[in-house]
């Protein structure tokens, strides 16, 4: 049996690890409830903006123009993907998830004979592609959080742009969807070309358009697009964060675990030393006698 | 009866209530829409929203542009950024405006668009921010802020 001091010992690292695990569950608690907040409040605007673009995307007059973001392509020979991942890892399998969906998602898409190039959001996912598979088209890390549309831009740029100049036919959005605190899960989902949902309400006929039918089209569109990396990002953080924080809390009850077991060792231990001591004084005394 | 309006910015929903009437900064002028106005989709330019209510003191918004959809009996507003009068930091206004007209006098032609922009949000930030309706926020109370105005 191991010594009482390397017991002592041992107790008090995991007691640290405990306290440090302790302390990532706060901290991630208190940026989960935020995250979450967040999720809701960009959702408004999603709303809105798909209520506007189910309408003006079915006008007659814009049939013979359709603008480039939602005209669907006849060949889909290349692939774009947006990869979200965290910039951080000890938040459970909240990076792993995400990644093995991606790799599905690659594979299924060469299998149809498809180039696939990635835009990664998080250091995780863009070091991951870059040790196996190296297909990064841009990526970018350290983003603040919460992020906002400044953050964004230049994201959906990217993605937009080369959509329209033919560099993609298709692009998707994979990241981990915020179902609850406990449940959270990865999805993939196709950004662009945008297919309009059916309108709600029915239209009135003769919408004026200014400037034209065109330019506000195409600002819907792209406005449409970039709250949905936005909203993307937010669900990504939000899931992180809780992950993270069931993760650490796991982490610290195992821990408690683990100082009640040493505990009982330790005083098994000292116990054991005092009988032996005891033993020996007795045996000591009965000599003498 | 009055006009059904509602204000989103992709953080947040701003406004959403009934007003008597409501100016907006269209790219093609300023409009103002009352019940019953014709089905309209127009872009937003950056400007000034104003919320008018019988017997109440009218309402400013600032927004950095965006869209408007205007029905008889609604109109959304899906801004880029928007923010009440009441939110808006005025030293912060004033500080963006000074470093835009800077920036604007250094850099060549070329680069001069973005900046332009931001000196117009800060204009209009402090146009609007002059319309408090109540006194500012205290020191130190947590604030909204819309997108960060940095241009360097």
């Amino acid at each position: 049996m191991a010594s009482t001091r390397e017991i002592r010992r041992r107790i008090r690292s995991v007691r640290n690890i405990a306290q440090v695990t302790k302390a990532m569950e706060a901290v991630a608690a208190s940026r989960m409830r935020r995250a979450q907040q967040q999720v809701l409040a960009t959702r408004p605007y999603a709303q809105k903006a798909q209520e506007v673009l189910s309408y003006i995307a079915r006008l007659p007059s814009l049939e013979d123009q359709m603008d480039v973001l939602i005209r669907p392509r006849e060949e889909i020979r290349r692939v774009g993907i947006l990869l979200v991942t965290a910039d951080r890892g000890l938040a459970g399998g909240f990076n792993a998830n995400v990644i093995r969906t991606a790799a599905r998602f690659i594979q299924e898409q060469r299998e149809q004979g498809r180039q696939i190039e990635a835009v990664t959001v998080g250091r995780k996912g863009r070091d991951w592609l870059l040790r196996y598979d190296p297909i990064i088209r841009a990526e970018f890390t350290n983003l603040p959080d919460p992020p906002t549309t400044n953050d964004t831009a230049p994201i959906t740029r990217v993605l937009v742009d080369d959509f329209s100049q033919g560099h993609f036919d298709e692009v998707y959005m994979i990241y981990t969807d915020f179902v609850n605190t406990l449940v959270q899960r990865p999805v993939v989902h196709k950004l662009l070309p945008i297919e309009p949902a059916e309108p709600s309400v029915a239209m009135a006929p003769d919408y004026i358009f200014e400037p034209s039918p065109q330019a506000v089209l195409s600002r819907v569109l792209y406005g449409f697009t970039e709250v949905q990396v936005l909203q993307a990002l937010y669900e990504s953080l939000a899931s992180e964060h809780s992950a993270r924080m069931v993760a650490m809390r796991n982490a610290t009850e195992a821990a408690d675990d683990l100082i009640a077991d040493l505990t009982l060792t330790y005083n098994k231990a000292r116990q054991e030393g005092i009988t032996r001591e005891l033993m020996d004084i007795v045996g000591g005394t009965t000599a003498l006698e | 009866m009055g006009i059904q309006v509602e204000i989103v910015t992709p953080r947040r929903e701003l406004f959403s209530g009934e007003v008597d009437m409501v100016t907006l900064p269209g790219v093609e002028g300023q409009m103002g829409v009352m019940r019953s106005h014709a089905p309209l989709l127009t872009i937003l330019d950056i400007g000034e929203i104003v919320l008018h209510r019988e017997g109440q003191e009218d309402e400013h918004v600032a927004v950095g542009g965006g869209v408007v959809e205007v029905r008889p009996d609604k109109v959304i507003v899906l801004a880029e950024t928007a923010e009440r009068a009441e939110e808006i930091d005025i030293q912060r206004a004033e500080a963006a405006l000074e470093r835009a007209r800077k920036l604007l006098a250094e850099r060549p032609p070329e680069e001069r668009r973005p900046i332009e922009l931001a000196l117009r949000r800060s204009m209009v930030r402090l146009k609007v921010a002059r319309h408090r309706r109540r006194r500012p926020a205290a020191a130190g109370m947590p604030r909204f802020r819309e997108e960060e105005e940095e241009q360097e």
